[in-house]
């Protein structure tokens, strides 16, 4: 892995971002609805907290990350630029990280965006900065897991839009694998599998996330479900030159 | 400089190429012909490392493509057949985006930058959407791409196709430039660009090499005979039986009637005779009048169809055979 081979595939896509209108239209839609959505709560019960929009976050993101990720590969493959981008001296690694990374650049872009709601929050009292703190970081983390799925699942597919109905799909099963109701089913067949799939579940580590607390145990989680997605986006590149 | 030995690449039960070995040189422009489907392509993205080929070994500057990819990549620059760049960005981003991807130092990347945007007359366009380029523009812009870091070769995937006259004779004169240093191999139907531009030929059909030779040494597998067409005004079947047995002339056929009394005949001859000579005093000794004559060599087409098309009615053949049993 080199970094400078890393860099030249981030800056490349991330400028590609800004390229296309839809990268503003969702920035808005990011930004206008949380903000929207804490002033309701705060009208409604004068609380100036963020954990309504933290818990609600998981929702967001299904949605909107995917739509970040759905044309990095297969855009690249619908169009054969892929032909000139992996005869370039980049190893398939390094654009697989290079990419990720700029989707993750335009998260974290995103999320500041959603700033104004604890800057705003100055202006009514003063809230409580640590869980603010921590769920922002948690929510980038969590981020990072539907980023790398979302990017593993446009390397499968030439066309945008399966890419992005199969990542929203697979994230949705992600968080839903945590519902109680889930568990119960699951637990009546094999009390283990509840367990397993607690953990597994997106949603029982962001619930953490959203009380603003961030545990190493969810740290972990997220780095090996980011790891493992990416190496799989590897491996899908990688086994498409040997495929006949 | 590239040694390909016995490479076979299937797609699934398609043997896109077959058991394909040949060489080439330090300094050669390398033509390589085929109709649509034969395997230049396939051949060409396994030389350039984004497909693996299912058996053979393949060495590009002394470096293994699978082992040793990242250093083959280094040293080629590759114009792949339907150009496809980032059509969201700018001309001039583009370029860059590559020259730091192809590690050209930061200081040296302008330079290089200006120097394929010379060649290949990119000038006008550095400023416009990629998207919004013309074909011949496009075209010119993946060759900019491909050889912005002065790579030793180049693999040029249909370099001149959906160029228009001019374009394809200043792309031409680039391509035959860059040989006198660069090791070159590029693709094409077009069988005049092979004697325009190439010191050697590799003609593929249906996977299999057919033909590695010079452009010259093509032309004469064509046979050793010439023919001429020729318009004669006088009695039909006299004329064809005493231009059959003219002095070097191995057989005359009568094509037609043509217009104001003139019938077209077809004459084969020797090679080298100078069949225009005799024929004219033959005519004038006969007191009839001639209206037309020219003589076609055998072209590079001629031996393109000879080669494709015999192997494919038997590739066909065997296959329909394999099906029945």
């Amino acid at each position: 892995m080199r970094l400078r081979a890393i860099g030249t595939v981030l800056r490349r896509e991330f400028g590609a971002y800004f390229d296309s209108p839809i990268a503003y239209v969702f920035l808005v839609a990011f930004v206008v609805i949380p903000n929207g959505l804490f002033l309701f709560v705060y009208g409604a019960q004068r609380q100036l907290s963020m954990r309504e929009y933290f818990s609600l976050l998981p929702f967001v993101f299904l949605f909107f990350v995917p739509a970040i990720t759905m044309r990095l590969w297969s855009e690249e493959r619908r169009a054969g630029s892929i032909e000139i981008l992996l005869t370039l001296p980049v190893r398939a690694g390094e654009a697989v990280l290079g990419k990720f990374l700029a989707a993750y650049a335009f998260l974290v872009v995103a999320l500041a965006a959603t700033l104004t709601i604890p800057i705003s929050m100055t202006m009514f009292g003063s809230p409580d900065w640590g869980p603010i703190v921590g769920a922002y970081l948690g929510a980038i983390l969590m981020g990072g897991v539907f980023l790398a799925l979302g990017a593993y699942i446009s390397s499968l597919s030439t066309n945008q839009i399966v890419a992005f109905i199969i990542s929203v799909s697979l994230s949705f099963l992600l968080v839903l694998i945590g519902y109680h109701f889930v568990r119960a089913a699951a637990g009546r067949l094999w009390t283990f599998l509840a367990d397993v799939l607690a953990y597994l579940s997106v949603k029982t580590h962001s619930d953490t996330i959203a009380r603003g607390v961030v545990d190493t145990s969810d740290v972990i989680y997220y780095v090996s479900l980011i790891f493992l997605f990416l190496m799989l986006n590897v491996y899908a590149i990688q086994s498409r030159r040997y495929a006949g | 400089m590239i040694s390909v030995q016995n490479v076979t690449k299937r797609y699934g039960s398609v043997v896109a190429v077959d058991d394909v070995s040949f060489d080439v040189s330090s300094g050669e422009v390398l033509g390589f012909l085929g109709p649509n489907g034969a395997g230049k392509t396939t051949t060409m993205k396994i030389l350039t490392c984004f497909i693996v080929a299912n058996a053979g070994t393949v060495t590009v500057a002394d470096y293994d493509v699978i082992e040793h990819s990242l250093e083959v990549r280094r040293r080629v620059g590759y114009l792949p057949e339907s150009v496809p760049l980032y059509t969201d960005m700018r001309v001039i981003d583009y370029l860059r985006f590559i020259a730091r991807a192809r590690e050209i130092p930061a200081k040296e990347r302008t330079g290089a930058i200006s120097r394929v945007v010379g060649e290949c007359g990119l000038g006008p366009m550095l400023g416009a959407g990629v998207g919004e380029l013309s074909k011949g523009y496009r075209q010119r812009l993946g060759l900019a791409q491909a050889m912005i870091h002065d790579p030793d070769i180049l693999i040029l995937d249909e370099a001149t196709s959906g160029l228009d006259p001019s374009q394809i004779v200043e792309i031409r004169a680039l391509i035959r430039e860059l040989g006198r240093e660069k090791t070159v191999i590029f693709s094409t139907h077009i069988l005049q660009e092979v004697s325009a531009v190439c010191s050697r030929v590799l003609i593929i059909n249906e996977g299999r090499l057919v033909a590695d030779d010079t452009p010259d040494g093509l032309r004469d597998r064509a046979g050793r005979e010439q023919t001429s067409i020729v318009q004669i005004n006088g009695p039909a079947s006299e004329v064809e039986r005493a231009l059959g047995a003219a002095p070097g002339v191995r057989a005359c056929t009568l094509v037609g009637a043509k217009q104001g009394g003139y019938h077209e005949y077809r004459v084969e001859s020797d090679q080298g005779v100078a069949i225009g000579e005799r024929l004219f005093e033959l005519v004038r000794s006969q007191g009839w009048t001639l209206n037309e004559l020219r003589t076609e060599r055998a072209s590079l087409e001629d031996v393109f169809l000879a080669l494709t098309r015999g192997e494919a009615t038997t590739e066909s053949d065997d296959s329909e055979a394999g099906d029945e049993a």
